[in-house]
């Protein structure tokens, strides 16, 4: 009887919390996100290049922090700040992606370039706060149509090429002596990657850009050995976090993306436990 | 050009940033010939190959391949080379990689088709890898590995192999099994075999040819021909002895004592 009045508890606390307008950005939003950056997630594991991924985000933290400053929409600062990055880093080569020192020297540039512009905005503190550790509940109308506008363009050239660079990936000599443009290939990676990165950060913020480009594929490629079905389970993953994350935030006065983090570093712990066994 | 001959090399000549490689070079390599491309570290056996891949332009000199120039991305050329991004990290059943060598060229999320399913499977099972089509390529050891390359290098059909040091970081035992193995493809499908090593003795038994690169300079020919004192002592320019076992195996003896590499030229000691 009294896990029943519960259920109807819940139920009827889900259908109060998606009147509210802001809980329906995040949520539209936080699916979109949790969708594109569960796909990318998957390629930046197997590219290796999760460091690069953090810099972009670090990159569109200076982009968004100048904006703010210049009263400009954030997340325009944040896709051209890092698809910026995007270009230099593959400007710099295939090989150069890899290389962390290149990366980290203009991750802590970008960083610190940020840093300023946020000082000389009045209202420093939140704004830092919400790029640096994300803002689901903030996302405007707007954004939401900007962020779907630009993840469908991330989806699209990604199907397009996705078997090369799933190939060139895997086997770059070979690739590069059968004829395909490797260096080429990777760029067009870094590009979605960046744009990627850059509407997540809308979710996870900066610094937490890993729990959804990182962690839902790392705890996916534990569970299949099928890039496919590997893709399709860090999907699941990105956007069980996502998803309940912003219900537990809506009855607890925490942080969504601690409840996002939280999540995706459970089952990822539970995986690797149980695979371990 | 006869109709046996897939490689002919003329006056040959290829340089680095510059800098001389090997020079003078002259041979032709005839249709399901197993050559061994051996050479100290640097001299340019790698460089050989980027020459036929297409990758890079000869200095000088002619070189031609299935009757013409080689041009990047030929389909009729399997390759493995010697570095690869695979790692334990890399939890992607085998089947897979041997199968994106059709597919990966295709733009677009095409369906795999079932032509190209049976032919992934088939280029396992000749490698003797059957067994390996749905393990992880993080799980396998070197030789298995090693075999999984080569089906990725064969399902293609090509008419050519280009294998970069696939013995290496093998055991004797293993490096044996795998030569068999290469051995048994080149003749079953009647392809041509390049495969750089170190120590020729693992395949000495199996060659056709040897293609020997020291000291800027190349000799080809049979084993028996090529691995004589004389011939490497005119090579490397300072007095090389080549030993021989009781069972055909060989050990090639220079002034600087006794090992698999003879001698290190520096002044070519250009990667590729």
């Amino acid at each position: 009887m009294r896990s029943m009045m519960l259920s109807i508890d819940i139920i009827s606390g889900l259908v109060s919390i998606f009147q509210y307008p802001f809980m329906q950005h995040a949520f539209e939003s936080g699916t979109i996100i949790a969708i594109v950056a569960g796909i990318m997630g998957y390629l930046v594991i197997l590219r290796r290049t999760a460091f690069a991924a953090h810099a972009y985000a670090e990159i569109g933290f200076a982009g968004a922090a100048g904006s703010v400053l210049a009263g400009i929409n954030p997340l325009y600062g944040l896709l051209g700040g890092s698809m910026l990055g995007g270009m230099a880093i593959s400007a710099l080569g295939n090989r150069a992606s890899h290389r962390d020192i290149e990366i980290g020297s203009v991750l802590a540039f970008a960083l610190g370039l940020g840093l300023l512009f946020i000082s000389l905005y009045s209202g420093y503190a939140t704004e830092a706060y919400s790029i640096l550790f994300g803002q689901i509940l903030g996302i405007s109308a707007t954004n939401v149509i900007i962020t779907l506008v630009v993840s469908l363009v991330i989806l699209a050239i990604a199907a397009i090429v996705y078997k090369p660079i799933l190939f060139a990936s895997l086997d770059e000599d070979v690739a590069e002596a059968k004829g395909m443009h490797t260096v080429l290939l990777g760029a067009i990676f870094m590009l979605l990657l960046a744009a990627a990165v850059s509407i997540a950060i809308q979710v996870s913020g900066v610094l937490l850009i890993f729990a959804l480009m990182v962690t839902p594929a790392a705890t996916a490629i534990r569970l299949t050995k099928k890039p496919t079905y590997a893709i399709a389970i860090s999907v699941l993953i990105a956007l069980l976090a996502t998803w309940s994350g912003l219900i537990i935030a809506s009855y607890e006065p925490y942080p969504v993306s601690f409840f996002i983090t939280t999540i995706g570093f459970a089952l990822y712990l539970f995986v690797r436990l149980a695979k371990s066994r | 050009m006869g109709d046996r001959e897939v490689i002919l090399a003329k006056d040959l000549a290829v340089s680095y940033k510059d800098k001389s490689v090997w020079h003078d070079a002259n041979f032709r390599i005839n249709r399901g010939e197993f050559v061994a491309v051996i050479g100290p570290n640097g001299s340019g056996k790698t460089t050989l190959f980027r020459l036929l891949l297409g990758l890079q332009k000869p200095a000088s000199g002619a070189l031609k391949i299935f009757n013409a120039a080689p041009k990047r991305g030929s389909m009729r050329i399997g390759y493995v080379p010697q570095r690869h991004a695979i790692d334990n990290e890399t939890n992607i059943e085998c089947i897979e990689l041997v199968h994106l060598a059709l597919s990966g060229y295709k733009w677009g999320l095409s369906i795999s088709t079932e032509d190209e399913r049976r032919a992934a499977s088939a280029a396992l099972e000749a490698v003797g890898a059957a067994e390996l089509a749905h393990k992880s390529l993080a799980s396998l050891s070197g030789g298995e590995l090693q075999r999984v390359f080569l089906a990725e290098a064969l399902v293609s059909n090509p008419e050519m192999l280009l294998l970069d040091e696939p013995l290496s970081n093998l055991d004797i035992k293993r490096a044996n099994d795998l030569v068999s193995v290469i051995d048994r493809v080149v003749k079953a499908r009647n392809v041509t075999t390049l495969l750089v090593a170190h120590d020729i003795n693992p395949m000495i038994q199996f060659l056709d040819k040897v293609i020997y690169i020291a000291g800027g300079r190349v000799a080809t020919g049979k084993p028996e021909e090529v691995l004589t004192s004389k011939k490497l002592t005119e090579l490397y320019g300072t007095h090389v002895e080549v030993l021989h076992d009781s069972r055909g195996h060989i050990l090639i003896h220079s002034l600087y004592g006794t090992q698999e590499e003879p001698l290190r030229d520096e002044e070519h000691d250009a990667k590729h």
